[in-house]
C-alpha cells in the first residue's frame, strides 16, 4: 500500500462510525418513508402496495388547503424573522456602551428549551389573564379580553409570533457576524466623502450582507417549514384546523390515528418541498456569489 | 484610528435612537421570560384577576416550593432532560470528531460530494421522518427506553458538527501532522495526540452546540416514541401539566425556569465560544 492509500484507507475507517450512524437514522428511515407511502402500513403486522392511492387521497381530504396555509405562515414567519434579525443585527452593532451585553441577551430564546418558551407564550397569549391582551386592554387597543389562541386568525399570526421569536436570535447573530466581517474601510471611504448614516446602511451593508441574508433565510425555511413543537403545544393544530401546517397534518395522521402510509405519502411531499427550496437556495447562492459553494 | 474614533461618534438624538431600538428588540426577545419570571411570583388568587396587573402584588417564591409536590416527578425529568443532552452529547462528540479529520485533512474521491450529503440531512428534521423512526425505535425494541429519545436526536446534530469542527481543523497547521508522521508516528497516534490536543476548544464548541440542541429539541421524540413517566424529559413532564385546563401557570413557570437553569448555566460560561464558533462556521461557506 502506497503512503496515499493508506491515507485514504484511513480517512474512511474516520468517516465509517457517523456515516453508517446517518444512514441507518436518516437514510433508511427516509428510503422507508418513499416505500410506506405506496402502502396502506397501519399498526397491523402486514400491509399491501397500493400504488398511488395515498397520493390522490391527500388532495381529495382538502390537503391543498393545508399546503397553501403552511406556505403562507413559512412565509410571513421568514420574512419576520429576517426583517426583525436585520433589525436586530444593526442596531447590535452599533457602537454604544453596553453592546456585549445586549448581545447575550439576545440568545435565551434559541438555547432554552424550544417547548419551555412556547409554555410562556401559552401564558402571554390567555385571554384573561395575559401580558398581551392585558396590556392591549390598558392601551385601549382592545375592549375586553382577547383569547389569542381561540380564534383561527388570531392563532395564525399567534403562532408566526413565537416562531419568529424563536428563530430572531439566531439570525441576528449570524447577520451581526456578516456585518461586521465587512471591512472597515469601505464605511470610512463613504463617510470621508460625507455618505449619511442610513445611506451607509442602504448602499454598503445592505448589499454586502446579502449571501448571508439568503443562506439564514433558507436555514430559517427549513426550521421554519418543519417547525412542529410550538403548533403543537399551543394550538394542536386548531381551533378547527385553522394552525394546521403540513408537519401537523401528518403528525396527526401517522402518529395520531396510526395511518402510516397516508403519513408518509404527506411527508414525501414535504420533503420534496424542502428539496425545492435548497434546490431553489443553490441556484441563488451561486448567482450571488461565483464560487462560493466548494 | 482618528478616523476610526470620529465615525463612531453617535450625536445625542442617534444614541437615543439606538436605545430606543435595542430596547424595542431585547423587549421582544425578552419579554415571555420576564413576564414567565413574574407570574412565578404571583400567587394563583392574585394571577387569576382581572384587570391585568404587570407587576406581582404579595410576590412570593411559594410556587418554586409546592411545585415539588404538585408535579412528584419534577427532579426526575430534570434529571432525565440532562441525562439524555449528555449521553446524547457524548455519543455526538464520538461520531463527529473523526469524521470532521478525515474531511478536513484527507483527500479521498468523493470527499465534497460527501459532506454535502452529510449537509442535506439538515434539510430533514425529525418531524418528518417520524413514522419510519417510530418503526425503527419498535424493532430495535428501544420504544419505551431514554434510547428512543437519545438516537434520533443525535443524527441531526452530525451535519452541522462536522461542518463546525472541520472549519476549525482546517486552521490547525498541518506541518504537526507531518512532523508527528515524518518520526515514525502512526496516523491514528497523531490523530490521538496531536490532534485531539490542539482540536479541543473546537471540540468543546461542537459539544456544546449538540448539547443545547439536544436538550433545546427533544420534545417530539420524547412525545412519540416514550410514554412511560419517568424516562420524560422536562418539557414532555411539564406539558402533560400544561394541556389541562386547570393549569397551574405560577407553578409551570417556576418549574419551567428551573429547568432552564441547566441550559444558562452552560450559556453563560461558554458563550463567546459558542458565538465565536458558530459564526465562523457560517461565515466560511
Amino acid at each position: 500500500m502506497t503512503i496515499r492509500q493508506s491515507a485514504v484507507v484511513f480517512a474512511w475507517i474516520l468517516l465509517i462510525p457517523a456515516l453508517l450512524y446517518v444512514l441507518v437514522i436518516v437514510a433508511y428511515p427516509l428510503a422507508d418513508t418513499i416505500n410506506l407511502s405506496f402502502t396502506n402500513a397501519s399498526l397491523r403486522q402486514t400491509y399491501d402496495w397500493i400504488g398511488f392511492d395515498n397520493y390522490r387521497n391527500i388532495f381529495k381530504r382538502g390537503f391543498s388547503e393545508v399546503i397553501l396555509r403552511t406556505l403562507v405562515w413559512t412565509f410571513f414567519s421568514v420574512g419576520l424573522k429576517m426583517v426583525i434579525g436585520t433589525f436586530g443585527a444593526v442596531m447590535l452593532n452599533a457602537a454604544v456602551p453596553g453592546r456585549t451585553m445586549f448581545r447575550v441577551l439576545t440568545m435565551p430564546p434559541w438555547i432554552v428549551p424550544m417547548a419551555i418558551g412556547i409554555f410562556m407564550w401559552g401564558w402571554m397569549y390567555n385571554g384573561q389573564f395575559g401580558m398581551i391582551s392585558g396590556l392591549l386592554q390598558r392601551f385601549g387597543v382592545i375592549d375586553g379580553p382577547m383569547p389569542f389562541l381561540a380564534f383561527g386568525t388570531s392563532a395564525f399570526w399567534a403562532t408566526i409570533v413565537t416562531d419568529v421569536w424563536i428563530g430572531v436570535p439566531m439570525v441576528t447573530i449570524y447577520l451581526l457576524a456578516a456585518i461586521q466581517s465587512i471591512p472597515r474601510d469601505l464605511y470610512e471611504a463613504a463617510w470621508a466623502d460625507g455618505a449619511g448614516r442610513f445611506y451607509r446602511f442602504r448602499r454598503i451593508t445592505l448589499p454586502l450582507i446579502v449571501p448571508a441574508l439568503i443562506t439564514m433565510s433558507i436555514i430559517s425555511l427549513i426550521s421554519t417549514f418543519n417547525s412542529f413543537d410550538i403548533i403543537w403545544i399551543l394550538t394542536q393544530g386548531g381551533p378547527s384546523g385553522k394552525t394546521t401546517t403540513m408537519i401537523i397534518d401528518t403528525y396527526r395522521t401517522a402518529i395520531g390515528s396510526y395511518k402510516f402510509g397516508e403519513g408518509a405519502a404527506r411527508a414525501v411531499l414535504i420533503c420534496i418541498f424542502l428539496s425545492v427550496f435548497c434546490f431553489a437556495y443553490f441556484r441563488l447562492i451561486s448567482r450571488f456569489s461565483g464560487a462560493t459553494m466548494r | 484610528m482618528k478616523s476610526n474614533a470620529m465615525i463612531d461618534r453617535y450625536r445625542w438624538y442617534e444614541m437615543v435612537g439606538i436605545y430606543a431600538g435595542i430596547a424595542l428588540f431585547l423587549a421582544f426577545v425578552l419579554a415571555p421570560f420576564v413576564e414567565g419570571f413574574l407570574v412565578s411570583l404571583k400567587p394563583l388568587t392574585y394571577l387569576f384577576s382581572s384587570p391585568y396587573k404587570f407587576w406581582p402584588q404579595n410576590a412570593s417564591f411559594d410556587a418554586y416550593f409546592t411545585m415539588w409536590e404538585r408535579v412528584p416527578l419534577l427532579g426526575r425529568y430534570i434529571f432525565n432532560s440532562i441525562l439524555i443532552s449528555t449521553i446524547g452529547t457524548v455519543i455526538g462528540v464520538i461520531l463527529i470528531t473523526p469524521a470532521a479529520y478525515a474531511f478536513a485533512r484527507f483527500d479521498f474521491r468523493g470527499r465534497g460530494p460527501l459532506l454535502g450529503a452529510f449537509l442535506a440531512v439538515n434539510m430533514f428534521s425529525g418531524a418528518v421522518l417520524l413514522i419510519p423512526l417510530y418503526r425503527l425505535m419498535r424493532s430495535f425494541g428501544l420504544l419505551n427506553t431514554y434510547f428512543a429519545m437519545i438516537v434520533p436526536g443525535v443524527a441531526f446534530v452530525i451535519p452541522t458538527g462536522i461542518w463546525l469542527l472541520r472549519t476549525y481543523m482546517l486552521r490547525i497547521p498541518q506541518e504537526l501532522e507531518e512532523a508527528a508522521l515524518a518520526d515514525g508516528a502512526s496516523r491514528f497516534y497523531t490523530f490521538r495526540r496531536v490532534i485531539l490536543p490542539l482540536a479541543m476548544p473546537g471540540i468543546s464548541v461542537v459539544a456544546i452546540y449538540a448539547f443545547l440542541t439536544i436538550y433545546a429539541q427533544q420534545f417530539i421524540y420524547a412525545l412519540t416514541f416514550n410514554s412511560k413517566t419517568e424516562y420524560m424529559p422536562l418539557p414532555v413532564g411539564l406539558y402533560a401539566f400544561f394541556g389541562r385546563q386547570d393549569v397551574i401557570w405560577n407553578e409551570l413557570m417556576a418549574a419551567s425556569f428551573l429547568g432552564v437553569l441547566p441550559v444558562f448555566v452552560v450559556f453563560i460560561y461558554l458563550q463567546r465560544y459558542l458565538v465565536a464558533g458558530m459564526t465562523a462556521g457560517a461565515l466560511k461557506t
